[in-house]
Order: C-alpha cells, then structure tokens, then sequence
C-alpha cells in the first residue's frame, strides 16, 4: 500500500508546472487520447480499491469474512482503531521521521560529494548508491539481523568504548528498527537530491563568491535553497514509505516496536478483521496526505520543482 | 568586514592625477597542465579607465579575467590593485566584482535580492534605498519582485550589471557581457554600458572577441592573442598603427602586401614590391630593414583607371600607387562599395569606395591602378604570419586564426 501511496503522492506535488504552457487550440481530443490509458488503469487499480479500502472500514464490525459484512456506516470503528492503536501509530510516524531525518543527514552529504567531489567516480559512485537494489528488500533487512547482533562486531566494539553497557543490545530495539528503515530507504533520499544539485549551475556558486559569499555562506544561500527540490522529494520518498514499512520492524525489532504497518498486516491477514484494518490504512493515507501537504507548503519550493 | 575605499561616483572617469587604484598584473602565467593560456602577462589598467581585453576565442583573456575575480589562481605572477597584492586572495575578499557572460542570476531569488546580495553579505545599510538606485541607474525600476527567469534577456544583463555596480567594486570586470544578445540590443547596451562607466567611474575591464565592441565602448583596448598582449592602446592607435599582422588583421582588415624596405628618405623609408616603388612614413614602420610586410587599410585605397595621371585620377596627390589590377569582384553594400582586385602576382586586395558619387565606379574586369596616401601605409615585421587574426581566411582555410 505504501507504494501505490508513494506514487500518487509524489506524482501529484512534483508534476511538471504546466502555467507557461500555451492553451491547446480548442476542439483538440489528443491531450485526453493521451490521457486515457493512465486514467483508466489509475481508476481500476487506484480509485476503485481506494473507494472500496473507505467502504470496508465503514462495514459493521461485528460481521465476519465468512458471514459476510453490512454496510453500516459505523464511524465508530476509527475512534475504537485510534484509541487501540495510538501508540503504533505515533512509532510510526515517530520512527519514519527519526528515518528521514537520518537519511538526510547521510543523503545530502553524499549527494553533495557525488555531485561535486566524484570527479571520475561519479558513475561508480551512482550504482555503488544503487546496487543495493540489485539484492532483495528482505534479504538486506535480514542481513542487518546479524550486523547488529549480540555477538556481532558493532555491539561488540560499542559494549567496548561503554557506549553500551555489557548486557546491552542493539537487535530488538527502536535503534535497530529506525537504522534499518535509513538504511533502506537512503537511495531514495540520494538520488533526488543527487539530481538536484547535479543540475545546479556552478557558474552561480562561483557569483556568489564574487559577490563576498564565503563557501558557508554561498552554501547557505545558493546551492542549499537551489537543492531543495532534491531535499523535499527526497525527504517525501523516504517518509512515506517508512511510514507504511512493517517488514524493519518485524524483522530487527520486536512487539514492542511494531509499526502501524505490522498492525495492519496483523488485522488483515491474521485477525482478518478487514474493517479495522481499513480504518488503520485509511487514517495512516489520511495523516501522510495532511503531512505531505503542510510539508509542501512550508518547504515553498513549488516554483522550483 | 572591512569598509574600502572606492571611486566618487561624482569624481568623473578617473582623469586624477592619483594613479591609486590602478589594476597591475605582474608577469602573471597560468598553466592547465600542458597548455599555456596566459603567458608572462604584464599589463596596468589606469583608475577610471574603460579597458577592453580583445581577442578571439581561446586567447587567454577570459582566463586572464578571471585570474583577476580571483575564480582561477595564477601560476606565477602577482596581481594588484591600488598597489595591494590580491593574486593569492579569495574572490569574496577582492575589491572586484565580475558581470558574467551568463549572467549567472540566481534563479531562486527576486530581482531586488539578487542585487542586494552583495551588500546584504557585507552586512551594509540601506540596502533598499541602494538597490533602488541603482535598479534605476540601470532602468530597472518596478522590476523588483520579478524573478530573473521572467526577464528578457537585455533586462537580465542589466540585473547583472546592477548586482556587481552596486558593491561599488574598485573593478568591474566584464566577461563578454553582450555576447547573448542580438545585435540591435547590443549596440543599445554598448551604449548604455559606456554611459554607466562614465557615470559612476569605475574602472571597467572588458573582456571580448567582437573588435566592434572593443572600439565603441573602450577608451584603452589591449588586443590578446595565445596568452600574451599583442599591443595595447587607444582604438585609433590600434587601428591606425598595428604592430603586428594578427592586430592589423583582427581590428578591422588590412591588406598586407610583401616589400623590401630600399632606403630612407628624410622621416620615410622607401620600399619596394613587385617593381612599384612605394613611400611609408618611419613612424609607422615596425621594421626599417629587409622583407617587410606592407599594409594599408581597404578604406584608405582609391581606385584609378590604370594609367591614369595623378590629377586626374581621384586619389590623393604625392600617392603611393600599385599598379596592374584587375577589378575581380565587386559588392554594393549601401553606403559603400567593395572591390576585390586580382594583382599581377595573384594577390587579391581589398578596397572599400564610399558610395559619394565622387569616384568613378568600376565593374569586373576593368583594369584599375590603387593609390592612397603615403601616410597611411604601415610596415610589420615580415616573419608573421600575413594571415594571422583575419578571421574570414580562417574559416575559409579551415585553420585557427591564432
């Protein structure tokens, strides 16, 4: 679900402005020609299952796969879901911003270094960026099972500077689940940015400087406001999915760490208790949606994207 | 944050007999790797002045340019201004601000930001009332909250032109600031440019490959050609008095005649080519001896009817005269007619005839005699290349003009 969130997410605020362009000689059916393929598979596997994901969390709650559900309109099944489930809820939210607030700390850096410093490397800098994805999501998450294990070497050399104690751990905990999530969504914050700052005519840093800009400053000033478009859609592929991801918290964490990802995935496919689950997915898509857009808005990037 | 001194803007164009501020590069070489691109330059650019670095492409003077913003580092050399060494300084700590041949506007800010940036980095007053003015001194007014992107092209180059003047730099460095703009804007912006200059007093350096530019706005132009000043001077000595074939060729057109130089008489020296005994005045001879390279301008030749007596042929008297031509093609261009004349050695020379009605004309195939004034001819050295900087016979041969 995270995905087909990601996508009409993103497509929707990053889409190209369309103000500059001229109005279509009227009486011209090519633009909706053009159109229709995209909508008609938007409207079968969006629109419909989206209407469908809303009809199922209305349905009466005390109906059953087998004996089937009616359609009750009880509005009481989110108020039951947000008092049950507050606390998945906010992890979530709280580990995917932990998540991308991390991410951006190593993206950007990164980034910067590909784009600017690489030189030669550039390339092989790029796929080394990408070739995790040559390898399954799950066997990269369970491979960090054993970098953070009890006996493994980080746990090992932390427990030896006293930065853990000697009985503590690392797997299991929130720091296991938030590095997993980082570790599995920085491409996403990379990438964007990468071609961001890629784009960036260096002939302004070099005004800048011309024009009493130190290198802070005229990082400050032009290359960072300049890169932002990277850094929004970055930081909006990053959190989003991270904050539908169950598979890190199931894998490197425990119940004590479990998202709402793994709340939904627990009432649909075990409790098969399709109404919670439904209101579940719904107010997580309903508060990313609300986050994106205050997001958007104050990032005030909208005429550079 | 140090506050400098800079010019008066009342003070007019730095004809003071304080020589402060001068702009000085000292045997200034910078190397990328292999390649030369400026070699051992010395150059001084008076207070005031309105300096044009002129050559073609690849010369070393946008280099030169930028050594001087700070953007690249000399090799060896010093740079100075007002007699303080800044070769070695960050661009953000040199007294010079550069208008970009790109502009180079920030995209992401507004006009009236991306004119304040300099003095906002240097934490200086008023800016809105500075950045007001000066957007009016460049007739900008009203344009403040428009982005760069929303502006023409001449407007942009104004934006630019304001964001460096405001900073009020003891330098304002050019790097082919018209060269995007077409020609009827150009010349406006020539124009515009040189009564900025005179307007505010600062020193301009201006770095171009288009001699029209140099002549029109410069007061001084140095003429560049592989990382070293070929001659530098006022547009008029230039193109009165070139000192070597690649200026002769480069401002304006020449035609280059191969000479020896056969005695002196008084002041002039007498030379001759292809059996014509011609005069030139000592003054204007970069070299008194052996193989020359004769020159007169095409605009400075009359055509004769060959043999055709002095009195009554239109040149001038006492003329120096080639005789033998054979008129091979002729071009009405309006104000002026251009011939091309085959000569008996198979050189063909140009001459430009203005279209006053005074002169005969002549069609293909006439046999003319070309007469101009003693005056007017000049003598290089004749190991130089005779093509050196004439840009129609580089394209025509396929070869760099340098």
């Amino acid at each position: 679900m995270s995905a087909v969130q990601t996508g009409a997410v993103v497509g929707g605020s990053l889409g190209p402005h369309t103000d500059r362009v001229e109005p279509r000689p009227k009486g011209s059916r090519t633009g909706y020609l053009l159109l229709l393929p995209g909508m008609l598979w938007l409207l079968l596997f969006f629109a419909v299952p989206t209407i469908q994901l809303l009809a199922t969390s209305l349905y009466d709650p005390n109906g059953s796969l087998e004996s089937g559900y009616a359609m009750t309109w009880h509005f009481g099944t989110y108020l039951d879901v947000l008092s049950a489930y507050r606390a998945p809820f906010l992890r979530s939210l709280g580990y995917a911003v932990s998540a991308t607030v991390l991410a951006l700390v190593f993206g950007y850096p990164l980034a910067y270094a590909i784009a600017f410093k690489a030189g030669r490397w550039r390339n092989l800098m790029l796929v080394l960026v990408i070739a995790p994805f040559f390898t399954s999501f799950l066997v990269r998450t369970l491979a960090w099972k054993s970098i953070l294990a009890d006996n493994g070497f980080i746990v090992s050399g932390l427990q030896a500077v006293h930065v853990l104690g000697p009985d503590g751990r690392l797997l299991a905990t929130s720091v296991a689940v938030v590095t997993g999530l980082t570790y599995n969504f920085l491409p996403f914050m990379v990438l964007p940015i990468y071609a961001s700052l890629e784009k960036i005519d260096l002939r302004l840093v070099e005004a800048g400087k011309d024009l009493y800009a130190n290198g802070v400053t005229s990082f400050r000033k032009i290359t960072l406001p300049l890169s932002m478009p990277g850094v929004v859609a970055g930081t909006l592929l990053t959190f989003i999915p991270a904050a539908g991801d169950y598979i890190n918290a199931q894998l490197l964490g425990t119940p004590q760490q479990y998202m709402i990802g793994n709340v939904i995935d627990n009432t649909f496919l075990v409790q098969l208790d399709y109404p919670v689950a439904a209101a579940c997915s719904v107010i997580l898509m309903a508060a990313i949606v609300l986050m994106v857009l205050v997001y958007v808005r104050r990032a005030g990037t909208e005429d550079l994207l | 944050m140090t506050s400098r001194p800079h010019p008066d803007p009342e003070q007019g164009s730095g004809h003071t007999a304080e020589a402060g501020a001068d702009l000085r590069l000292s045997a200034v070489t910078k190397r990328f790797g292999e390649f030369t691109a400026v070699n051992a330059l010395d150059l001084v650019v008076e207070q005031g002045r309105f300096f044009a670095l002129l050559g073609p492409s690849g010369c070393g003077k946008t280099t030169t340019l930028r050594m001087v913003a700070g953007l690249e580092e000399p090799t060896s050399g010093t740079i100075t201004i007002a007699g303080r060494d800044i070769s070695r300084l960050r661009p953000y700590k040199r007294p010079v601000n550069t208008v970009f041949q790109s502009y180079a506007l920030f995209p992401h800010l507004d006009i009236f930001e991306n004119v304040a940036f300099g003095l906002r980095r240097r934490g200086i007053s008023e800016v809105r009332s500075k950045v007001h003015d000066m957007l009016e001194l460049v007739e900008l007014g009203g344009y403040e909250k428009r982005r760069p992107a929303q502006l023409s092209g001449g407007q942009q180059q104004r934006v630019a032109l304001a964001r460096a003047l405001i900073n009020r730099p003891q330098v304002l460095l050019l790097d082919e600031p018209l060269g995007a703009l077409d020609l009827k804007l150009r010349r406006q912006m020539q124009i515009e440019l040189k009564r900025i200059q005179t307007e505010v007093g600062i020193t301009f350096v201006h770095v171009t490959h288009d001699q029209e530019e140099a002549m029109t706005m410069a007061d001084t132009i140095a003429v560049m050609n592989q990382g070293v000043i070929d001659q530098m001077g006022s547009p008029a000595e230039l193109y009165d008095n070139p000192a070597t074939t690649f200026v002769s060729n480069f401002l304006g057109q020449s035609n280059l005649v191969r000479a020896a130089v056969v005695a002196t008489r008084g002041d002039d020296l007498v030379v001759e080519a292809y059996g014509c005994t011609l005069a030139a005045p000592g003054s204007r001879a970069r070299r008194t001896e052996g193989t020359v390279w004769l020159g007169v301008r095409p605009e400075k030749v009359f055509l004769a009817r060959a043999g055709a007596e002095a009195a009554e042929a239109s040149g001038p008297a006492g003329a120096n005269v080639l005789t033998g031509g054979v008129v091979s093609d002729v071009s009405f261009i309006g104000v002026s007619t251009q011939y091309l004349v085959r000569m008996p050695w198979g050189q063909e020379l140009t001459v430009f005839e203005q279209n006053s009605g005074a002169h005969d004309t002549f069609r293909p195939g006439e046999s003319v005699d070309l007469r101009w004034s003693a005056d007017h001819t000049f003598l290089l050295d004749a190991d130089q290349d005779a093509h050196a900087g004439d840009q129609s016979y580089a394209e025509l041969v396929g070869t760099p003009s340098a």
